[in-house]
């Protein structure tokens, strides 16, 4: 007679994560670094990678997906987090990962990321924010420097640049962190740890862009970032986690900022999903009862 | 012959309680199994302004508002001065002369004054007046008061037993007063032994969601596709929907595609401005072969335009949505029945084609409310969910070479669910391969492209067999053919009863899937018929024009409003004439009341 066997759940490495084709990015290019370290946090987190759903938008750090071996959504520029919203809520089995640039998600995706985050989405989400439009061919981006010489701006930028970190903070972001892809270990740790918290997890990720960026090199964060856990840091502290957000100049941080496990994820909220398992497979049609009863009510 | 042909209206500002009063005849009247149409003429304001409701009545099927009102509840002077001129002979008019004054009035139609103040004296309150019009017009009518007794006892439960009696004692003076006072209708109102449904067309197009299996809803408020939100969240524990409201149009259509690509029936409705900022997402839902539905109410544009009155102006917004070349399915649904059985239908359709599947509606029938057969609405409708892996969970081999985007003959290619081992894929909205790799880029392959691009535009030949080919209603070789599109059907089939009283034979063709376009089996009709007039809700005829580009076929004459009113029979009556005269070759009637 046969019977199921519960087969051994083969470990997944690094090298199953590999997508299929090699990333097109410039040499030396910050989501390099991302990249790998997501691909490690995947393998700590113990993941496995077919209920993983990696969503981006458009820019050269959105094309991420397509270099990693989980299932994958490529989007449109800036709608990555309101696609994951949907995939999420509609399948709370998956662990959503979303990846893309600064201009995605906090320019043209602006929206969706301050209401992702009031919500508390349980989802990942990777900024490689490289203060500038890569994609584009180098423009300004709303995290670039004030004075910052780009295509766009070749008198030098005039705007202030938005600071993700206290902006999170304070739009309801559960767990909120800054990365540096010069900072592998730590990186790959913040991104388990997002990978691991339930509800909105931000690791904004300084991640170079060596060919229209000049400005905040990797040379630049190497000498000024600072690891949060070095300076004394308690990211239960909303206080301190917003005055070392909003640090920046000779000491800028990096590391966990802000994290409140209290908070419930949105779809914990969700009575419809209270039991039933995940809404893209539940049986479809109406019951009888129910069909009878919403007739009524006209009647 | 119809028995009874009855319509009533009331007026007033927004905040004076027309609904009720409303709501309690309509019930009563399908109760009785008679039809019921109304139609709610109001504005962009919460007090004030001037709000109309037509509520007609008929032992025979009601299709449109009608041309007159029968009797007319002025709840404040300014409805008596906008409307009093129009009653005919034989109408009656009830308002209370504390503080209406009629105007000049023609020979036989009836004033019915009332005094609120001598029939309730201690009751205080804007809403006495109109629950005394209601009672009056019952007994007018011949409705026993015991049936408005009972409704009251519902109606006013929750407030407690004083207020019931405090509103049956109020209801029983206005009853009694036009007993003595007020000489009533020579019809009395039959009782059809079938109670009917009576609902609006939001509320259908959301239960044919539900029908169809949705469980992911989400909207932005925007009138007049509200409806469909407030039955979806309304509804959503007791169904299982997801509901979500969103932070603007873009989001809806992106968390829709989501939560579609994870596998369930997602759908999301909005008015023209929103489906203006859904349109690049509705061709991403095309490029990664994601179906889901989304309902375009139209209301009159451009811009936020006249957010409470109709039109039809929406047709080349969406047929052309969106950058690029895409498949996409478009119905425009032409009565109540249609909004609840075309979503199920059209979710077939956009599952087994994997593309976007555009509703489009309008104010008239979305808002516009109708009585109908309870038998219509039939929820087990067959499901066809198309070719699809890894759906309920199911286990399926495990693959391991899968491609998402497989070239084949018919276009489709079979799609994985995210969750499924061994189908992991990439879906994207830059230009792919069948792998789901990008070509976009720096790998641009001409030849790629197009094969990939034939294969989903592919898709679209398989659509159209599946759909049904537009039917001539009415005798064939009639004098003039009136061709319309969407919720125009009631109103014309309607001008078509009045012009063969007056022996002119009309016949209609109704246009209802608009993409992809039966345009030979319309030809053919259309080559056949004598004289055709294109009838719809726009300045531009953009109808005329799609059905010129597809076919080549040009009508003989038009006729459109866009004053954001529907048309009303005689209106297409009166056009018919005079293209039929050779007056004109475009008509465009004057709407008479001012609302
Ligand atoms: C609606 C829309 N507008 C503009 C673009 C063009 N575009 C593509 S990527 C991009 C900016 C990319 O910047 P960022 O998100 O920071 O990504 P990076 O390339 O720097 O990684 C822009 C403007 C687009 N694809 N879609
Ligand atoms: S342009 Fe900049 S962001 Fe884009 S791949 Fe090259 S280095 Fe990276
Ligand atoms: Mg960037």
């Amino acid at each position: 007679m046969a019977t199921m066997v519960q087969t051994e759940r083969v470990k997944v490495t690094v090298k199953d994560l590999k997508g299929k084709v090699d990333p097109d990015w410039c040499p030396g290019c910050g989501d390099f670094g991302v990249l790998a370290a997501l691909k490690q946090a995947i393998v700590e987190a113990g993941l496995e990678p077919h209920k993983v759903l990696t969503i981006s938008g458009i820019g050269c750090s959105s094309n991420l997906p397509g270099y990693l071996n989980t299932y994958g959504m490529h989007t449109l520029h800036g709608r990555a987090l309101a696609v994951a919203t949907g995939a999420q809520l509609a399948n709370h089995d998956l662990k959503i990962v979303v990846t893309g640039g600064d201009g995605d998600g906090y320019g043209i995706g602006g929206n969706h990321f301050v209401h992702a985050m009031r919500r508390n989405v349980d989802l990942t989400y990777i900024v490689m924010n490289n203060q500038i439009y890569g994609l584009t061919t180098g423009q300004l981006s709303p995290t670039s420097i004030k004075g910052m010489n780009t295509k766009s701006t070749p008198f030098g930028s005039v705007e202030n640049p938005i600071n993700p970190i206290p902006l999170a903070i304070a739009a309801g972001a559960s767990y909120v962190a800054r990365g540096f892809t010069g900072q592998q270990r730590q990186l790959v740790e913040l991104i388990k740890g997002g990978l691991q918290h339930r509800g909105f997890a931000l690791i904004d990720t300084f991640s170079p862009c060596v060919t229209y960026n000049h400005d905040n090199t990797h040379e630049f964060f190497k000498q000024r970032t600072r690891k949060l856990e070095e300076m004394g840091h308690d990211p239960t502290d909303l206080h301190g986690a917003l005055e070392k957000g909003w640090l920046w100049g000779e000491v800028i941080p990096i590391g966990l900022f802000w994290r409140r496990q209290d908070l419930p994820a949105l779809d914990q909220l969700e009575p419809v999903l209270g039991e039933g398992g995940p809404l893209a497979h539940r049986p479809l049609g109406v019951a009888s009862d129910i069909a009878q009863a919403l007739i009524k009510e006209l009647m | 012959m119809r028995r009874v042909d009855l319509t009533i209206g009331i007026g007033g500002a927004a905040g004076q309680g027309i609904a009720t009063p409303g709501d309690i005849l309509a019930r009563i009247f399908v109760r009785r199994g008679l039809h019921v149409n109304a139609y709610n003429a109001y504005q962009s304001i919460i007090r004030g302004g001037h709000i109309f409701l037509t509520l007609r009545t008929s032992d025979q099927p009601v299709l449109s508002q009608g041309d007159k009102i029968d009797v007319l509840v002025p709840l404040n002077q300014d409805t008596m001065d906008r409307h009093l001129r129009l009653m005919r002979p034989g109408s009656a008019v009830l308002f209370n002369s504390d503080t209406i004054k009629p105007g000049v009035v023609a020979d036989g139609v009836q004033l019915c004054p009332f005094s609120v103040k001598a029939l309730a004296p201690a009751i205080r309150g804007d809403l006495v007046q109109n629950t005394i019009a209601l009672a009056a017009i019952l007994r007018m009518i011949k409705v026993e008061f015991k049936i408005l007794e009972e409704i009251l006892a519902i109606q006013f439960r929750r407030r407690g037993a004083a207020a019931v009696a405090e509103n049956t004692g109020v209801a029983r003076a206005g009853y009694d007063c036009a007993a003595t006072h007020f000489t009533e209708f020579s019809f009395s109102l039959p009782d059809m032994g079938k109670r009917l449904a009576f609902f609006e067309g939001n509320q259908a197009l959301a239960m044919g969601g539900a029908a169809a299996g949705v469980r992911f809803y989400c909207a932005y408020p925007m009138s007049p596709a509200s409806g469909v939100l407030h039955w979806m969240s309304r509804h959503a524990r007791q169904l299982g929907i997801m509901v979500r409201q969103v932070e603007d149009e873009i989001g809806v259509i992106n968390m829709a595609i989501g939560a579609a690509h994870t596998g369930c029936r997602a759908m999301c409705a909005t008015s023209g401005g929103g489906f203006a900022l859904m349109t690049e997402a509705l061709g991403a839902a095309a490029m990664m072969e994601i179906p889901v539905v989304c309902i375009n109410v139209q209301r009159a544009g451009p811009a936020t335009g006249v957010p409470t009155k109709t039109e039809q102006g929406d047709l080349w917004q969406v047929l052309g949505a969106g950058q690029g070349d895409y498949p996409r399915i478009i119905v425009a649904p032409t009565n109540i029945v249609d909004c609840f059985k075309l979503v199920p239908t059209l979710f077939n359709l956009v599952d087994k084609f994997q593309c976007p599947g555009i509703i489009l509606s309008d104010l008239l029938l979305s808002e516009g409310r109708s009585s109908i057969d309870p038998a219509e609405l039939d929820f087990k409708v067959p499901i066809d969910r198309g070719d699809v892996i890894g759906l309920n969970g199911d286990g399926p081999p495990v693959n391991g070479h899968f491609k998402r985007y497989l070239v084949t003959e018919s276009g489709i290619s079979p799609r994985a669910l995210p969750g499924t081992p061994g189908f992991s894929h990439v879906v994207a909205t830059d230009e792919h391969d069948e792998d789901g790799v990008l070509i976009s880029d720096e790998f641009t392959d001409p030849h790629k492209r197009q094969a990939i691009h034939e294969k989903r535009m592919r898709k679209m030949d398989g659509v159209l067999p599946l759909l049904p080919s537009p039917e001539l209603h009415g005798a064939a070789g009639a004098q003039v053919t009136l061709l319309g599109w969407g919720s125009t059907e009631g109103v014309i089939r309607e001008a078509i009863q009045q012009l063969a009283e007056a022996n002119v034979a009309a016949n209609n063709l109704q246009i209802r899937w608009l993409v992809p376009l039966h345009a030979e089996a319309i030809l053919s009709i259309l080559s056949k018929c004598r004289k055709v007039i294109v009838v719809e809700n726009n300045y531009s005829g953009q109808f005329a024009r799609y059905l010129r580009s597809e076919t080549g076929f040009a009508a003989d004459g038009h006729i459109r409003k866009y004053d954001g009113e529907p048309f009303m029979p005689h209106h297409l009556v009166d056009g018919v004439n005079a293209i039929l005269a050779g007056s004109t070759k475009l008509y465009v009637p004057v709407h008479e009341i001012q609302v």
